[in-house]
């Protein structure tokens, strides 16, 4: 039954009889050993067998998941760039995803950075602030990004160099709790992925 | 002792029709029904349901710790007896006796030794007697409940499984008591999913000092908690199959763009259901398994699209589909019970709000009449509950409310103690689980779908939406 996964549990219903006397325990059946039915096999996945019958504890085997490598040699240089970034992040208004005078200016300076190197690709990072709900600001954050990347592209970028990503509130730049830092943590962040 | 109890041999005879009723069955992990079924289809006579002092009043049970008939078997017994006992006071269906209160009461060593005297000497209708003996790696345990007024056994079952697991024995007698005895779904085999920081590991290869995030599942009440995902990444939003087998969530693998991941947790297997197809535009997220399990709705971008919209997709990776086309943000979908309609938030008129739409994306989109200025992460209750949770603005956080679709009232579970969101139903409706700041970092809570009943989840870093197994 439902997540009862690689439990096995052999069931017997006790003597229910009413009795309490003595030989209560000696009624008491004893199980019978059954296999296991199949384990029903999960929809649309030609690789996955059924579980085969048998008793099994109930640790969940971990999905193998692809490894993790850090890429280090071949990225180097691209975070070298990043860290001292000549594109500048563009900051919002609290629940907003439009551009001001301001971020315009950063974002224009930017294209023209991305003018000068036209081998570069990159991805815009929309982050938000704290306070509204995980969820919303995935979303919130996904606006942000897509209206930096329309703006670039109406200077001329194109839009094939210009990925898109929202981090909602999962990576704050600044952990304070103070409206400087939920301003800062309200941004379009450029990443240089490609050069 | 001896003399009472045989008194009552022939009294409310619901179970000598049982009494030679012998099921062996073997409770793998899909089953459905359960083995305890034959069991659960015999006390609708009468004299099988423990009544309290009045019809109005629940009945106070009692669960003593079980008697080990093995040396080795007196931890499990204890553990047994405690997590039977939580897992009965959980649904308030029944008036626990403090185990305290009987700590004096001599432990029967054996059903003939029940002081049935004692139990109602402090008030108890219905009492267990519970054994445990260890055999290799596996326990025997035996479970019975007492009519403490008539001496009648109500309920009685042998389970054998690997001791390490012996824990899920209580809350199986917990499930099929509740069901037994009061009708009711009860929860004690069901867990959670969530996602947590508590690993404090920084992803590989970004610039900046992230916090990866990892997709953990639990039991309802906080136990055996396991890690599904090693990727030392960032994984959001996981989301339960119906039959507890699989979890969907999105995985920014590399810290890139969200796939969609389906994890069959029983068997190991991963499965990548958008497979890059949003890698451009931001990638997949918050995904949603439908009711029956064969489809998922997420929120993903076009390309050229000015906002996030609503997709669907079988779990096969096929027959992908694009729910809505507002400029606007629309995410955070939830399914209704039938599979016929699903909720989201759009924040169409400026803030976000919910609206509810069919599931094909056709027909007109409602917007709930909810007064709040912001109100987020749907969360649609399972029959017959005709309501929907969300997490409310409340100034300068959140808090959980429910809708009730039939009268349009709003009603609200959490009041301001720390920011309070992600609300999720569990599978009978009469419980949700949902984040807080209350105590610090943000945990998983739990707390009746009335109000009450408010109880920790997690302890350790950071937690976030949590979902309910059925």
């Amino acid at each position: 039954m439902r997540n009862t996964m690689r439990t096995s549990i052999t069931v017997v219903i006790l003597a229910l009889s009413l009795v309490v006397g003595g030989c209560a325990k000696r009624q008491t059946p004893v199980a019978t050993p059954q296999p296991a039915p199949p384990a029903a096999q999960p929809p649309q996945i030609a690789t996955a067998n059924p579980a085969p019958p048998r008793r099994v504890d109930e640790a969940l085997p971990v999905p193998a998941q692809p490894a993790v490598s850090d890429d280090a040699a071949s990225s180097r240089s691209i975070d070298d760039l990043n860290r001292n970034s000549p594109l500048k992040p563009v900051f919002f208004s609290v629940d907003s995803a439009d551009l001001d005078e301001t971020a315009r200016a950063v974002a224009s300076a930017n294209a023209d950075v991305l003018k000068k190197n036209s081998s570069w690709v990159i991805t815009i990072e929309g982050h938000c602030d704290e306070r509204g709900t995980a969820e919303y600001n995935l979303a919130l954050g996904e606006r942000r990004a897509i209206a930096v990347k329309t703006f670039l592209v109406s200077l001329g970028i194109s839009p094939d160099r210009v990925r898109t990503i929202s981090y909602g509130k999962e990576f704050p730049f600044d952990p304070g709790k103070t409206e400087e830092a939920f301003y800062r943590n309200r941004r379009g962040h450029f990443v240089i992925t490609s050069n | 002792m001896m003399t009472s109890a045989r008194r009552h041999r022939s009294g409310p005879g619901g179970f000598t029709v049982a009494a030679s009723l012998l099921v062996v069955g073997v409770l793998a992990a899909q089953q459905t029904p359960q083995p305890a079924a034959p069991a659960q289809q015999q006390p609708s006579e009468i004299g099988a349901r423990i009544s309290g002092d009045s019809p109005l009043t629940p009945p106070h049970y009692a669960v003593p710790d079980f008697v080990a008939l093995t040396p080795n078997a007196t931890p499990i017994a204890q553990m047994l007896a405690q997590v039977l006992w939580d897992d009965l006071n959980f649904e308030r269906e029944f008036d626990m006796i403090p185990r305290d209160v009987y700590k004096s009461i001599p432990v029967a060593r054996s059903v003939e030794q029940v002081p049935f005297g004692s139990w109602r000497e402090i008030g108890a209708d219905g009492v267990f007697f519970g054994s445990v003996e260890q055999k290799g790696n596996d326990v025997v345990v035996q479970v019975r409940l007492y009519n403490v007024r008539t001496r009648a056994q109500v309920f009685g079952q042998e389970y054998t499984i690997a001791a390490r697991s012996a824990r899920r024995i209580a809350h199986e007698v917990a499930d099929t008591v509740h069901q037994q005895q009061r009708g009711v779904r009860g929860v004690a085999r069901t867990r959670l999913t969530f996602v947590s920081d508590r690993v404090r590991e920084s992803l590989l290869g970004t610039v900046e000092k992230r916090n990866a995030k990892e997709i953990y599942v639990v039991d309802y009440d906080g136990a055996n908690e396991i890690r599904i995902t090693n990727s030392r990444d960032l994984n959001l939003n996981p989301s339960w199959s119906h039959d507890g087998r699989a979890i969907v969530y999105s995985a920014f693998r590399h810290g890139g763009p969200p796939d969609l991941l389906i994890s069959y947790i029983t068997t190991g297997v991963l499965q990548d259901l958008t497979k890059g197809r949003f890698a451009r535009n931001g990638g997949a997220s918050l995904p949603v398994f439908s009711p029956d399990g064969r489809r998922i709705v997420f929120h993903a971008t076009a390309e050229n699209a000015s906002a996030p919209d609503l997709y669907v997709i079988n779990t096969d990776g096929t027959n992908m589909r694009r729910l809505t086309t507002h400029p606007d943000s629309d995410t955070t979908p939830t399914w209704s019970p039938s599979g016929t309609e699903i909720a989201f938030t759009s924040d169409r008129t400026g803030k976000p709000q919910i609206y509810i739409m069919s599931a094909e994306g056709t027909g007109p989109q409602r917007r709930l009449p909810i007064p709040d200025a912001e109100a987020d992460r749907a969360t649609w209750a399972p029959a017959p509950f005709n309501e929907i949770a969300y997490s409310a603005r409340n100034g300068p956080g959140y808090d959980i409310k429910i809708h009730e679709l039939a009268t349009g009232q709003t009603r609200q579970l959490t009041f301001s103690e720390g920011t309070n969101e992600s609300p999720a139903y569990s599978p009978s409706g009469r419980h949700l689980a949902f984040t807080s700041s209350r105590s610090g970092l943000v945990q998983v809570f739990t707390i009746g779908r009335d109000g009450s009943g408010l109880r920790q989840v997690t302890r350790t870093g950071n937690n976030q939406t949590p979902d309910w197994s059925n």
